[in-house]
């Protein structure tokens, strides 16, 4: 027996009939040649984002960004214009990686003037054009502005930097859609006390999307992160969504939510009691507005047990809100068919007392122990799916989203081959 | 020279957990037993409420040197927290090979 209402056609899957309720092939997850196809078909033509504004807090604020999924290194700058651009991160004289530090396949991120090339020192403004060339008279009419640096197509959306390598890409706001744009007005900016995480996963980076779309795991897997007697009981209930949404290429999850506060404090750990923070975050909702009413699309069913909503920027963001107050975004990026690299940012307002600080960090190091068991599972699942011994699955019907990622990643691959072959 | 204020003298002795990253919290606890972990968590649980009604005298972004080191030292007792009152172990059940850095964090 269902605890909540589902659609009139029984199940969330045959509300969306195009999902189909058939076994899925998770052949997609193991095959290189499907993973150089989702390259092209998806990272090479799909809106991306690339991280926040707050990285960027004045003119000449710059941060790189290393993206073999895409096969470049991308240079994000605010210009004196007060304009976020992105650029491919190479030299227009001879090819070298124009900014870096002392390992060029690491991060960096900094304020300057202009960019200046280690190697023959060009210098290019924070707008890309190049205003510096070593020894000009020595080249042969050289045309300046035919040598600013390569630009990448960068909108942002609510303080979210995205990059798009498809010049004939439609526009963000368009591309995100009602469902995803439904959120706009959430105080996001608010949020400046930023916790970022980076694992590198042995698996293919659907698999972890996978791992959190679903929370049909989460009485299991994470048995033991909650008290005995709570665990039990959580383990005999199951676990089932509040609403599930999707807009193709985009979906959400929506969750009622646990424990903040919990109706018995016996439920949780000594250190939660004191801290009044867990999981979930911490339970005192901050002072700031915009978080009571929420944006119309978070919490769309308007549930009074309601607790998170997840939502999957497609391809490879995913965005929650937890009902405290607080939000955090997960990355997936591909490196390898059965390797990507994760990332999760928790983004909290920033702490007034010793308190509040410690019931953030509290949230923070939870957040981790749970990661570090979810990353573990698939790195294990990679491994057996790659014998091909079995290569189709039975996804239910809380696996809802994992069913619409692996039909869309698979769509658009065929899209892209079946344009291929007709040129 | 102790690191806390007079009044958190019984913590002194675990003044090798006072440290001001993540990442040294989280290494320390993994290269911790189990015994010493029990009794920095039995020590400085109870004085918890205390450590915080203490810093709190302070504004966050202007702790003195010795608030700061406790609102540290309570930092850790978070972190080993899971190892003490769930896991019975240092490193998290079931996480295998899997390693999470933080790489980005607000240092107090
Ligand atoms: S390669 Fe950059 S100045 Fe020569
Ligand atoms: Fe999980």
């Amino acid at each position: 027996m269902s605890h909540f209402t589902k659609p009139a056609a029984g199940s969330w899957t045959e509300h969306y009939p195009e999902l189909g309720t058939e076994p899925v092939d998770y052949t997609d997850s193991i095959d290189p040649g499907f993973y150089e196809d989702e390259r092209n078909a998806i990272f090479k033509k799909t809106w991306l984002n690339i991280g926040r504004v707050e990285r960027l807090p004045r003119a000449g604020s710059y941060f790189t960004r290393e993206l073999p999924a895409i096969g470049t290194s991308l240079i994000i700058a605010k210009g004196t214009d007060g304009v976020v651009r992105a650029f491919h991160n190479i030299c227009r004289h001879r090819g070298n990686k124009l900014v870096w530090d002392d390992f060029p396949n690491e991060e960096t991120s900094g304020t300057c003037r202009q960019f200046t090339c280690k190697y023959h020192a060009w210098r290019y403004s924070l707008e890309g054009e190049v205003n510096f060339v070593q020894q000009e008279k020595e080249f042969f009419d050289l045309d300046k502005q035919l040598y600013g640096l390569k630009s990448v197509r960068c909108e942002v959306w609510e303080g979210f930097i995205f990059v798009n390598l498809d010049e004939d890409a439609p526009p963000l706001a368009e591309y995100l859609g009602p469902l995803v744009t439904g959120v706009e007005g959430y105080p996001f900016h608010e949020f400046t006390e930023v916790y970022s995480y980076r694992a590198e996963i042995g698996s293919n980076w659907k698999l972890f999307i996978d791992a959190f779309a679903e929370f049909y795991h989460a009485p299991i897997l994470h048995m033991k992160q909650a008290v005995k007697d709570e665990a039990d009981k959580l383990a005999g209930v199951g676990y089932e969504a509040l609403h599930y949404q999707l807009q193709s290429p985009h979906s959400m999850i929506s969750s009622w939510g646990g424990m903040a506060p919990p109706k018995d404090l016996n439920m949780v750990k000594p250190i939660e009691r004191v801290l009044r923070s867990g999981l979930f975050g911490p339970w005192d909702r901050p002072d700031i507005a915009g978080l009571d009413p929420l944006p119309a699309g978070i919490n769309p069913s308007r549930h009074r047990a309601w607790g998170v909503d997840e939502f999957e920027i497609f391809p490879n963001m995913s965005l929650l809100f937890w009902a405290p107050g607080w939000y955090l975004t997960y990355h997936y990026w591909p490196t390898a068919v059965d390797k990507h690299v994760f990332e999760a940012n928790l983004y909290f307002v920033p702490p007034k007392t010793a308190r509040d600080r410690l019931g953030q960090e509290l949230a923070a190091v939870t957040f981790k122990e749970y990661a570090l068991q979810d990353a573990n599972t698939l790195e294990a699942t990679q491994t057996m799916l790659a014998t091909r011994i079995v290569s189709e699955f039975p996804l239910n019907d809380q696996e809802i989203l994992l069913r619409h990622l692996h039909k869309v990643a698979k769509d658009k691959v065929k899209e892209y081959r079946d344009a291929a072959a007709a040129r | 020279m102790p690191l806390l204020p007079a009044e958190f003298a019984d913590l002194e002795r675990f003044a090798d957990w006072v440290l001001p990253t993540e990442p040294q919290r989280y290494a320390k606890r993994l290269a911790s037993a189990m015994p010493q972990m029990q009794e920095f968590y039995d020590t400085a649980f109870p004085r918890l409420e205390d450590a915080i009604a203490y810093c709190d005298k302070f504004p966050l972004t202007d702790l003195p040197e010795d608030a700061r080191a406790l609102l540290h030292l309570m930092q850790s007792l978070v972190n080993v927290s899971f190892p003490v009152e769930v896991w019975k172990q240092a490193r998290v059940p079931d996480s295998g090979a899997a390693m999470v850095h933080l790489i980005r964090e607000p240092v107090v």
